[in-house]
């Protein structure tokens, strides 16, 4: 199958549409995590993470 | 950047695991480093990790008694998503790279073309051991098991079990049942990776899963030029992951390996970095064109 292409200037639709996309989920990611950070969940990554995980190595 | 994808592979497999004479003393990390997460598949249990598994860490915050769902380990994820996508797979997970480096052992070699149904497996397995059955099935004190850590993940076993074991008599003597079952599951996955490309990450990685969800909206593209392209395919064929990035360049299972790039007689495959689908060039071949080709 021979590759097809866009020739018109519909492109720059899907470009701000896709960059916008782009934005906010970098927006909701950076959000996402803050709010992960303010309500503690670091502290129980860190305490699950610097203890042998039984269950990891087959032993939970 | 692919032509030296090995030796970033390889820095990153380092990196990910910096503290190497724990596996000489026979315990694990337990710094402040393991606040953050890496970004491939790398089990937190392995005496030299650096930082903290993604996704054990979500199902350990899942299965918590406090929360029933990690914004924290979502939102490393989805920014470390538009950023790079499956760029991740391709060049930073250690365990991708121990598939690949299995699969360069001189054998016959299976195409796993007929087998792609089996790549949404890893979609089921994200939401159902990853992300519903930690927050789910919990106990009476309403914790719940990291299901996919303990039922399926080989990396904990290949990092983890077997080098802890080695050196220490205590952890050698617990292994039991659980890690007979998930040494034959790496021993399947070993010896899958030998005849098929990147077995694991086709079809059961959760993580792979994950950035595959956004390849489409990753700000690092492939992008073909049409100008370029004489159509011969030898893109196509070089891909270890079946995909043609002719008539798809964002596909979800492509993990940006570069393969295409290299394969290419006339520099018509390359990557892209940037916001928008970056077809500045006319006659650059993206994802969109094809969708609306096909409308």
């Amino acid at each position: 199958m021979q590759p097809v292409f866009v020739q018109k200037g519909e492109r720059k639709l899907f470009q701000s549409k896709k960059a916008m996309i782009q934005m906010i989920l970098l927006a909701v990611g950076a959000a996402m995590l803050c709010y992960g950070v303010w309500r503690g969940e670091v502290q129980i990554v860190l305490s699950k993470a610097v203890r042998l995980c039984l269950e990891c190595v087959g032993i939970g | 950047m692919a032509r030296f994808r090995g030796w970033i592979q390889a820095g990153a497999v380092l990196f990910t695991n910096l503290h190497l004479p724990n596996f000489i003393k026979g315990g694990i990390y337990q710094g402040k480093g393991k606040n953050v997460c890496v970004p491939g598949l790398n089990c937190y249990s392995c005496p030299a990790a650096s930082g903290a598994c993604p996704i054990g860490a979500f199902q350990a915050v899942a299965g918590s008694s406090k929360f029933r769902f990690s914004y924290y380990i979502s939102g490393f994820l989805i920014l470390l998503g538009v950023l790079l996508g499956r760029l991740i797979c391709g060049f930073l997970c250690p365990f991708g790279w121990f598939q690949e480096l299995l699969h360069r052992i001189p054998t016959r070699k299976l195409s796993t073309k007929k087998l792609r149904p089996l790549t949404y497996l890893k979609y089921v397995i994200l939401l159902a051991m990853v992300v519903l059955l930690p927050a789910i099935a919990v106990n009476d004190v309403g914790m719940g098991d990291p299901f996919f850590c303990k039922y399926l993940c080989p990396q904990g076993v290949l990092e983890g079990a077997i080098p802890l074991a080695l050196v220490n008599s205590g952890i050698r003597a617990a292994l039991g049942k659980l890690f007979t079952w998930k040494l034959c599951i790496l021993l399947a996955v070993t010896a899958l990776s030998i005849l098929f490309y990147r077995p694991f990450c086709k079809w059961l990685c959760p993580l792979g899963a994950f950035y595959a969800l956004f390849n489409k909206v990753s700000l690092l593209r492939m992008k073909v030029d049409a100008n370029a392209c004489i159509s011969c395919g030898k893109c196509a064929r070089a891909c270890g992951m079946d995909v043609d990035v002719t008539k798809t360049p964002d596909h979800a299972e492509c993990i940006r390996c570069g393969k295409c790039v290299l394969a290419c007689p006339t520099g018509a495959v390359h990557f892209r970095y940037g916001f928008g689908d970056g077809s500045e060039t006319k006659g650059t071949i993206t994802a969109e064109t094809n969708m609306e080709e096909s409308n």
